[in-house]
């Protein structure tokens, strides 16, 4: 089950790519990641027959199930994967962020073929022009140049793609033994390797571009109109699903690295590929690098630490607690580091405003639901778990950042124009609280971390969600140009009502946990500490005052001209939607039995 | 005990499922229900009680629990609170019959009661801070119900920041609290160290100043006036202005004595001050705003002696009388046909005997008169101030001698200007039957909220005469004032000048305009919020702009980019400059290894 949690997204992700041509290609995209999803749900089953360890002579809970399949025994890798309470609840959360974004493309490619079969054809032909150069594979012209890859393999690229693939496994040679995975093709069957692979050597995408997403307005109407709902898209959100789960799954500390970095590669060429045409290079190229240094510094960390200890099982690491004292905060920092880009910890953010408002929709949504989720989870089980004296040593530097950077995000929220852009700074905000509970280190504020990690996961989304539904509707995410959303279409007005509610941490949604026992948490440690608990407190009236603000704009007051006559809700959208709404309600009112998951976790 | 949990679950459920109802029909049914089935139970759980736990959440060291305490002062507050709200809604489905948007209004009022009752039942802190901030969130929403009114957003927005504000310090306290006891829970909360516990007190105290609009944090209150009238009437009457004082006087216990005259200053500020501004103010439903103000720093006087009980006497003959007073201005300003201005608003009392009789019943009891409910509540509140010898009590009885005065002054001014300057003498529309039940059930409540005081769940000071004396002196003494000015004005005593303004609210003289306008706190609240709010952001966006990203991230890959070109430009200059690069390079590399070889 757990390889197949990985595996499921992995091959659904070749399927589609592989079938991209083919009009179902979408659902089967979203078919794989339900399934992937169903892996993951059915996990707890049989729980605890996984080994129990034993620590200090107390049993304190343990992997809930376990798998280890021999890769490179001398380079420390193994293909070993275990799950846990605090892994479970992040890769569920991956599978069904994972799902509702295929979804919801599939939705709307459908939606767009529709609308474009319904259309008078004068009006869709000028659109169909770059999708009939992709094809054939013609000179480069109009988006094909955005791509910004090598143009000399494009007319054989569909034929080269296969060897391509396997040419590009060098990173990380042993992918194809990954074992787990029963698909017949052999030479790509590790998760990781195919679409980085296929993006190394451009091939796929000229011809991928125009198949059945119908480029609407590919040529630029309109920033929305470019994302494309093209199969690829399905695709490589699918390889970032199967990345992630990977990441929440790894045991062992060079394959998560290896699937830490496999998540970047993806995640860059959905927002550079289809992100806002007029900022996507820039974003994609910032995130990519930034989030590289990162890494980089995060993997001499991670080898600092396999050099400490002899092994790189991470669970034997974090039970006979972590490396050694003198390595401690060395290995700490390098971590952390590495971490605190991902998370984003202020002042390393700066890569996620644009990142999160050039990239498309689902983008965006797994983004903020999964990459920042790869950060904390890294920061609390990895950084936590191998140098726990180093992170108690340096437990005021992260809380002291992270209360600059709720208080920093919330001031700047205050006076941004766009609603994209708000809601990525407010993740800072957030992901602050997160780090500042962690920081406290006091057991309440681990749990309270990991609830808010989670509750951040859900809310987020759903605001990106609702944004996006916006912006495609009133073609603006100014929020000087909306306004009188709540009547022109109430029930989604009535949806980023909620989404704010729970958001701005609403008490009885899932946002209040978290942000209310981070407060806790540090006045548990008292002195200097309580002036952090009181400016996370102020960071929370800062969230409610800037996303007021948000719904002043945008929901109330007179119609504006860009909002007149817009569709509401849509069924479809709903059921998209639907579990995001439940999942808060539902966390925000029965926290207990994802707190007591958390308790038997392994830290 | 989970029944009791039906009290907060019915209107709760109502509330959810009355936000997916599109029927008219059904979400006034809905909106009847919820309210309906929780005042069943409360009144159930007058006679039984209850009490129920169980783990909400464990954080390891400390746990949440879903607790109720239905003591028989929380029961008979939660009696009014869901009989107003059913009251509310009965009268709202009259009110706004016409409005497409009744369906989500009815389910938030649903919710705005479910958190009220939450409120009042909790006996666990952190749970209590649930309720408090959902019936925030939905005061905003009903504030802003109007969508065609351009100050409702604003006013609805300040509502719940202020408030919010407030909370900033009440979450902070709570959670000092529960580190301090290592608890949540109210009933638990006996062994607190004295400095957490001032510290956490006077924390919660500001975030009930918030709530409860008091000095200084009064600036929300009198926008929230762009909502509904039932909304008015709902958050005025038993429920979020007077949360802020039922929490002070749940914690009573944990107060460090010498503290309460912090509270003690509080409300003598408030009543006095509100009082003062109610006399000014311009509208019917500015006065009763304000006069809000001033009967909840009654009762944070009555918390300020430790008398809980008298607090919530007080709280509960409150209720009947300001949602009376609430409902019938609606109902007023409906047949008058204006937008509320006290200038404009004019009846006969023959107009509607109804709409008469319950605006002079309900003011009466506000200004005190027996055997009113009021008379008894405020005799009971400035009694326990009579009897605690402290200097709390000295202050609260004086200042809540003065407001009593001023209670009178502006009770009898809305009634005289309301129906006794004639009006326009044309045919008024019948009350819809639903607002009249309301106002009948809410005339009988105010008269009989009085028998509490001998059979009721409070323990109260008994009547001293002298007090009696004292505040019906202070009652007639605030008729006088506005009957004196009135009696002056009168239209044809001085010959010659136009009979215009006859408003009592002259005796202010020269500040009459500053009380109408709040003292311009609001204002400059609002300025100064915005001036700092404005500042700091762009302070904020500059350093993280300006020196987080354009600086320190791109300029590191602009340097990256020049260290490139430096070294691509070195490599391909003549021979002469390579050997330069190289020798330095070489002697760089030489101390740098001398250095590290003598370090270790």
């Amino acid at each position: 089950m757990l390889v197949l949690a990985v595996a499921l997204p992995a091959v659904g992700a070749l399927a589609v790519w592989g079938l991209r041509r083919r009009p179902e290609a979408h659902w089967i995209g979203a078919g794989a990641a339900g399934f992937g999803f169903a892996a993951v749900a059915l996990l707890p089953v049989g729980r605890g027959s996984g080994a129990w360890f034993a620590a200090d002579g107390e049993l304190t809970g343990g992997w809930w199930h376990q798998v280890a399949i021999d890769w490179a025994p001398s380079l420390h890798l193994e293909f070993s994967l275990a799950v846990d309470g605090i892994s479970w609840t992040l890769a569920l959360l991956t599978a069904l962020l994972g799902v509702l974004c295929c979804v919801h493309n599939a939705i709307g490619a459908e939606r767009r073929a529709a609308d474009l079969l319904g259309a008078d054809r004068s009006a869709s032909a000028p659109l169909q022009v770059p999708a009939g150069t992709f094809e054939t594979g013609g000179p480069p012209q109009g988006p094909d140049r955005v791509l910004g890859l090598r143009t000399g393999d494009r007319a054989s690229a569909p034929l080269q793609e296969p060897p391509a693939t396997v040419e590009t496994e060098g990173p990380s040679p042993a992918a194809s033994r990954a074992g787990g995975v029963p698909a017949g093709r052999d030479p790509a069957s590790g998760s990781l390797q195919e679409p980085p692979g296929s993006f190394a050597t451009g091939g796929p995408f000229p011809a991928a571009a125009p198949v059945h997403g119908v480029p609407a307005g590919a040529a630029g109407d309109g920033p929305e109109s470019t994302e494309w709902h093209s199969p690829v898209l399905t695709a490589l959100l699918l390889a970032v699903q199967a990345a992630s789960t990977l990441v929440f799954l790894a045991d062992n500390l060079v394959l998560f690295f290896i699937a830490f970095e496999a998540v970047l590669l993806p995640m860059w060429a959905i927002i550079h590929r289809y992100g806002d045409p007029a900022a996507r290079r820039r974003a994609a190229a910032k995130f990519a690098l930034f989030t590289v240094a990162g890494s980089l510094l995060m993997a001499t960390g991670l080898f600092a630490a396999v050099a400490d200890t002899g092994t790189a099982d991470l669970g034997a690491i974090i039970l006979h607690g972590g490396v050694s004292g003198d390595a401690s905060l060395l290995v700490f920092a390098l971590l952390a580091l590495g971490f605190a880009v991902k998370a984003p910890l202020w002042p390393l953010h700066s890569w996620l405003p644009d990142a999160h408002t050039a990239a498309p929709t689902v983008g965006s949504v797994l983004l903020a639901g999964v990459l920042l989720k790869l950060g904390t989870y890294g920061l609390i089980r990895v950084a936590g778990g191998l140098a726990p004296d180093g992170a108690a040593a340096a437990a005021p530097v992260l809380a002291v950042l992270a209360a600059l950077g709720i208080l920093v995000a919330g001031l700047v929220c205050l006076r941004l124009p766009e609603i994209k852009r708000l809601i990525a700074y407010s993740s800072v905000g957030h992901m602050g609280f997160v780090v500042l509970a962690f920081a406290a280190g006091t057991e309440a504020g681990i749990r309270a971390a990991l609830f808010g990690n989670l509750a951040h996961g859900l809310v987020t989304p759903l605001l990106f969600f609702l944004a996006g539904a916006l912006k495609a509707r009133t073609h603006t995410g100014s929020l000087a140009a909306l306004g009188g959303l709540r009547l022109a279409a109430p029930a989604l007005a009535g949806l980023l009502g909620f989404a704010a509610l729970a958001s701005l941490g609403l008490p009885g949604l899932a946002g209040f946990w978290g942000e209310a026992f981070t407060v806790y948490a540090a006045a548990e440690r008292g002195g200097a500490w309580l002036a952090l608990a009181a400016a996370a407190a102020f960071g929370a009236f800062l969230a409610a005052a800037y996303l007021l603000r948000m719904l002043r704009h945008v929901s109330h007051g007179p119609v504006a001209p860009a909002a007149l006559g817009i569709g509401d809700v849509s069924g479809a959208e709903a059921a998209v939607w639907a579990p995001l709404v439940a999942g808060t309600l539902l966390l925000g009112l029965v926290p207990g039995p994802l707190l007591d998951l958390f308790s038997e976790g392994l830290l | 005990m989970t029944a009791a949990w039906i009290l907060i679950a019915a209107p709760a459920a109502a509330g959810l499922a009355g936000l997916l109802v599109r029927r008219r029909a059904a979400a006034a049914w809905l909106g009847y229900a919820g309210p309906a089935a929780a005042l069943a139970c409360a009144v159930a759980a007058a006679t039984a009680n209850p009490r129920t736990a169980v783990v909400l959440a464990d954080f390891g060291t400390v746990r949440v629990w879903a607790a109720l305490d239905l003591a028989p002062g929380a029961c008979a507050v939660a009696v009014a609170a869901a009989a107003v709200s059913l009251l509310v809604q009965l009268y709202s489905a009259a009110y706004l019959r016409d409005d497409p948007r009744y369906a989500p209004f009815a389910a938030q009022v649903n919710l705005f009661c479910a958190a009220m009752l939450l409120v009042v039942a909790a006996d666990d802190l952190v749970l209590l801070l649930i309720g408090w901030e959902v019936m925030g969130a939905c005061s905003y929403l009903l504030i802003a119900h109007y969508a065609t009114l351009p100050q409702a957003p604003g006013a609805a927005a300040k509502a719940f920041l202020v408030t919010r504000f407030g909370d900033v310090a009440f979450v902070l306290g709570v959670m000092v609290l529960g580190t301090a006891a290592g608890t949540f829970r109210i009933s638990a909360l006996t062994a607190v160290p004295e400095g957490a516990a001032a510290a956490a007190m006077l924390l919660i105290l500001f975030g009930c100043i918030g709530k409860s609009a008091q000095f200084p944090l009064q600036i929300w209150l009198p926008p929230a006036m762009a909502g509904p009238t039932p909304v008015s009437a709902l958050i005025h009457a038993a429920t979020m202005v007077a949360a802020g004082a039922y929490v002070l006087t749940r914690l009573l216990p944990v107060w460090p004595p010498g503290l309460l005259l912090v509270v003690a200053v509080v409300a003598a500020v408030t009543m006095v001050g509100a009082g003062l501004c109610a006399l000014a103010a311009r509208d019917v439903k500015g006065v009763l705003a304000w006069s809000t103000v001033s009967q909840v720093g009654f009762m944070f006087a009555a918390v300020a002696v430790a008398a809980g009980d008298s607090a919530l006497f007080h709280l509960v003959s409150h209720a009947a009388f300001k949602g009376l007073l609430f409902l019938t201005a609606g109902v007023v300003i409906a047949l008058a046909g204006t937008d509320g201005s006290l200038a404009r608003t004019r009846l006969r009392p023959g107009d509607s005997r109804l709409v008469f009789w319950a605006m002079t019943i309900g003011l009466a009891a506000m200004a005190g008169l027996p055997p009113l409910g009021g008379f008894y509540s405020k005799e009971a509140v400035l009694g326990a101030a009579y009897e605690a010898a402290t200097p709390a009590g000295v202050v609260v009885f004086w200042a809540g001698t003065g407001a009593s005065i001023l209670t009178a002054a502006y009770a009898a001014r809305l009634w005289l200007l309301l129906f006794w300057r004639g009006g326009s003498g044309e045919a008024r529309p019948a009350v819809p039957r639903a607002e009249s039940f309301s106002l009948w059930a809410l005339t009988v409540a105010t008269v009989a909220v009085g028998a509490l005081y001998y059979a009721g769940p409070f323990e109260v000071p008994v009547l001293h005469l002298d007090l009696m004396a004292l505040l019906l002196l202070a009652t007639l003494g605030g008729f006088a004032i506005t009957g004196d000015s009135w009696w002056r004005d009168r239209p044809g005593r001085r010959t010659g000048e136009p009979v215009g303004d006859r408003d009592p609210a002259r005796v202010l003289g020269r500040a009459r305009e500053a009380f109408a306008e709040g003292l311009y706190a609001e204002r400059l609240a609002a300025k100064a919020t915005v001036g700092l709010a404005a500042a700091a952001s762009a302070a904020a966006t500059a350093l993280d702009v300006r020196l987080v990203d354009r600086t320190a991230v791109e300029g590191s890959a602009r340097a990256a980019l020049a260290a490139a070109d430096g070294t691509a430009a070195g490599h391909r200059g003549g021979l002469v400059r390579y050997l330069r690069l190289s020798a330095a390079g070489t002697l760089v590399v030489a101390v740098v290894a001398i250095g590290v070889g003598l370090w270790t």
